[in-house]
């Protein structure tokens, strides 16, 4: 099986550039000839991962796989990892400071909302290590 | 609703995108927190917003959105205006508050967006 691949850095406090990785994943989707609502589901979570590594890791990567019938949007940083997932998984919990939202982040949405648009979800986690997130779509 | 006829009814003016005023949103969403754009937009939404920064643009890029409208008379920067163009995405400004505008389109029968997917 050809497994396609693209992966992007992402760093922490770039806003300037934020957004920028899951642009370029949308347009090699919609490249591809991938559906257009599951490119919409896609460019949510991926969207999602990426300002939270922005936001909140010490900087990390977001990737995009394919595998046949699998796509796949995987976020891995170099920490702070997180403590609770049962937490963060709350809607409206959120740690951002106040100039994150004043760009208009931090509502506590994020996570929840990739699980919604996504067909698969996990979040593995060490603290003080690093945070793994995958959402995992289905594409036929 | 066709854009031309929200542009009419919040008196709005048309920042750039002027081509798409034929086309029709099914809802509309007021937020000034993206991450709220986020989780409830849906496809063929309108997004008022009182937020002005690269990142609406970059928000309703990532979820399709065609048509953003400031309101309390917020005016983007040019850098703003043409990161839109670029996307795809028609902006409007009106001097009318967020209420204001929902309310005036939620009346005019433009609905809400559905909560869930
Ligand atoms: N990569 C990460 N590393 C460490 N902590 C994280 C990471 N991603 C999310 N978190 C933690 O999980 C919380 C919830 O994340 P979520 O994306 O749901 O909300 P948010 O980013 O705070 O706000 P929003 O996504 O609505 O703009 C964050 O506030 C942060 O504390
Ligand atoms: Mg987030």
């Amino acid at each position: 099986m050809t497994i396609y691949t693209e992966e992007f850095r992402v760093e922490r406090g770039n806003f300037q550039e934020a957004g920028s990785a899951s642009s370029k994943i949308k347009r090699t989707l919609k490249k591809m000839g991938i559906s257009p609502a599951i490119i919409r589901e896609v460019a949510i979570s991926s969207y999602e991962l990426e300002l939270n590594l922005v936001i909140h890791s010490l900087g990390g990567t977001l990737k995009l796989s394919i595998d046949g019938s699998q796509l796949l949007i995987i976020s891995e940083d170099m920490g702070p990892g997180i403590g609770d997932i049962e937490l963060v998984m709350q809607e409206g919990y959120s740690t951002a400071s106040e100039s994150v939202r004043a760009m208009g982040f931090g509502a506590g949405m994020g996570l929840p909302n990739i699980k919604r648009h996504s067909h698969e979800f996990s979040i593995e986690s060490e603290l003080n290590k690093s945070t793994r997130i995958v959402a995992k779509y289905n594409l036929i | 609703m066709i854009l031309s006829e929200i542009a009419d009814i919040l008196d709005a003016k048309v920042l750039c995108g002027d081509a798409m005023l034929n086309e029709c949103v099914e809802s509309a969403f007021g937020a000034d927190m993206m991450s709220d754009v986020l989780a409830f937009v849906k496809p063929h939404t309108l997004v008022l917003t009182g937020l002005v920064n690269h990142h609406v643009v970059r928000t309703c890029s990532m979820l399709d959105v065609r048509c953003v409208i400031f309101v309390r008379g917020k005016q983007p920067t040019a850098d703003i205006v043409e990161e839109a163009a670029d996307s795809d995405i028609m902006l409007m400004t009106t001097d009318h508050t967020l209420y204001e505008s929902c309310g005036m389109l939620y009346g005019a029968g433009l609905p809400p967006v559905e909560r869930g997917i």
